[in-house]
Formats: structure tokens, sequence, C-alpha cells
């Protein structure tokens, strides 16, 4: 399938408490040298047919990602990259 | 004639029963306006309530903003409508680019319900002319994504321009310049984070301070008809 990510994160200067309340847990894990997460959102657009970087790009400004307090990305997905990351 | 004041009911939307109720007790007509109607069905005025329209789902307000009946409140409140969106209808506003801005995860994490007192800083808008700049209000608060964030240009174009319509005496959420409500240019449209509807009688309310916010909308609209 034809197939669209969009990543969608927080403006660096838009403060993510969500990130920081996982990297305030970080240490219970024993981790002690991670300096800051951020938290964003990642979006697989499957299309019909060839996949359409425009118009995604449009999907995207409009209505995936608010510009007042996020950016985002878009990319074609690689060949063989699978819907469930694996660990 | 009475004024009739629309109050839309999104999937999801909580409180539009007690907004209906508030403009009644105003002295106004409510009229239901539903999500998927575009008609406005000859409303003087319309109010976005509180509530989780679309469940938030993808951001709080993203997807209420292509409703059929927000392509019809949008045009309308370019053309003067008087508009009021508490909380969610706050959200809904801001991602509609009726306001600038955006509402975002509390600082602290925490949803915040309490009864909050308001500094009341503009009352040249539709909606808190029956205000004085200054006047404090007590209104309930209950926001999960109540803070407000703008990059410092609009921030500060906002004050310049005397477009915060109210402050929080005590930040909830972290909002910046602990805004709690704004306004567009012309001041027909305002959002608001905390919920007047739910401070205009004294058995179900902290105070009647939040009727003023209705009862500004029937004289903005008596002014604008002489």
């Amino acid at each position: 399938m034809p197939r669209v990510v969009v990543d969608v994160m927080l403006k660096p200067e838009i403060l993510d408490p969500q990130g920081q309340a996982v990297a305030n847990a970080l240490p219970r894990l024993g981790v002690e040298d991670v300096a800051s997460v951020r938290i964003g959102r990642r979006i697989e657009i499957d299309f019909t047919g060839e996949p359409d970087l425009n118009q995604t790009r449009e999907i995207a400004d409009k209505l995936l990602a608010n510009p007042v307090i996020e950016d985002f990305t878009i990319r074609l997905a690689e060949d063989g990259e699978t819907v469930d990351a694996q660990p | 004639m009475t004024a009739r004041v629309g109050v839309v009911t999104f999937p999801g939307s909580l409180d539009d029963g007690d907004a209906t109720r508030a403009v009644r007790l105003a002295g106004a007509e409510p009229v239901r306006l539903w999500h998927a109607d575009p008609q406005l069905h000859g409303v003087d005025a319309v109010v976005l309530p509180g509530g989780f329209s679309y469940g938030d789902y993808l951001r709080c307000g993203a997807i209420a903003r292509f409703a059929a009946v927000m392509e019809t409140i949008v045009d309308a409140a370019r053309a003067g409508l008087p508009v009021l969106g508490i909380c969610n209808g706050f959200q809904i506003l801001c991602e509609a680019h009726l306001l600038p801005g955006a509402l975002t995860r509390n600082q602290h994490l925490h949803f915040r319900n309490r009864d909050q007192v308001l500094r009341i800083e503009s009352a040249g808008t539709a909606w808190t002319n029956a205000f004085q700049p200054g006047q404090e209000v007590l209104i309930p608060v209950k926001n999960g994504e109540g803070c407000y964030v703008a990059d410092a240009a609009t921030l500060d174009q906002l004050e310049a321009e005397g477009r915060v319509v109210a402050r929080y005496v005590g930040n909830p959420n972290g909002s910046q310049r602990d805004i709690a409500a704004i306004t567009n240019s012309a001041g027909n449209v305002v959002g608001i984070m905390p919920h007047p509807e739910h401070a205009v009688e004294e058995l179900t309310g902290p105070s009647l301070d939040g009727l003023g916010f209705f009862t500004s909308a029937l004289k903005h609209l008596v002014e604008t008809a002489a």
C-alpha cells in the first residue's frame, strides 16, 4: 500500500509537560543520563493510488498539525517499513 | 423583540444544556443548533459550549472546526455576528482561526476544577460590556487543556489592542500572561476558558457573575440595531 508518514511535533519553544512527566519517570527505571523527552504524533496515511505528497502537506497543514504550536514533516514510507514498530 | 441566541451541540458537547439555560435566564430565546446543519436559523448570536467535541481527538476543537455549522459561523462571525466560545468553544475558535493562539495541556498536567476569580480587562466586547474594566468576577473553571499559548508578538499585539478580555487572579493552568479570555479585533468574537454559564443561579453556581456575559450580548444587539 502506498503510504505517507506524517510526524507532528510541538515547536521547540512550546512547553511539553507530557514529555517532562516521562523524563521525570526515567530515573525510576534507573536511567539517569537523559536530558529531555519530547512527545509527538506519527500519522500513517494510505492512499488508494499513487501517494500524493502535496495533498498530504495540505492535510497536515490544515488538520493534522496546528501551525501555531506544532511543526510537521512528511515522507514516503520506506519499502518494507511495517505498520507495527518492532522492538 | 426577544433576541435569539443559538447554542451549538457537537457530538461530545457537555455544557450546551447549561448554556441554553443561561441564555434564557439572561432574557433571550435560546435556539438549539446542530453541528451537521449549516443553517443558523436566524439567530442574532451564537454560543459554542464546553465539552469534548469529537472526543477531543487529534487536538481539542480540531475536528469541530470542520463541522458544517462551523463553516457558516466562521463567515457570519467575520461579518459581525457575536460569538462566544466557552472552554471547548474557545479551543474551536482558535482552531478555526477566528482567534489567535492555541490552548494546550495544563502546565502541571492536572485537570483543574474550581471556582475561579477573574479580572475583566476589556469591557469593550460584545460579551463583556455589562462589566467595568478591572472588575473581579467569580466563575467556575474546569479544564485539562486550558493553557493559553501564543508567540510573544501575538501576545504583545493582544495587549496593545486591548484584546485580553479577562485574566486569572491565581493562574490555574499556566496560561501565558494569565490570559483567561481574548477577543478578535472587532470585539464580536470572544473565547473564554472558564464557564460563565455555570454561574447564573444561586442554587447551582458560586455567583451570578456569569450572567453578565450573556446580558452583554443582548445589550450589544440592541445598541447595534439602533
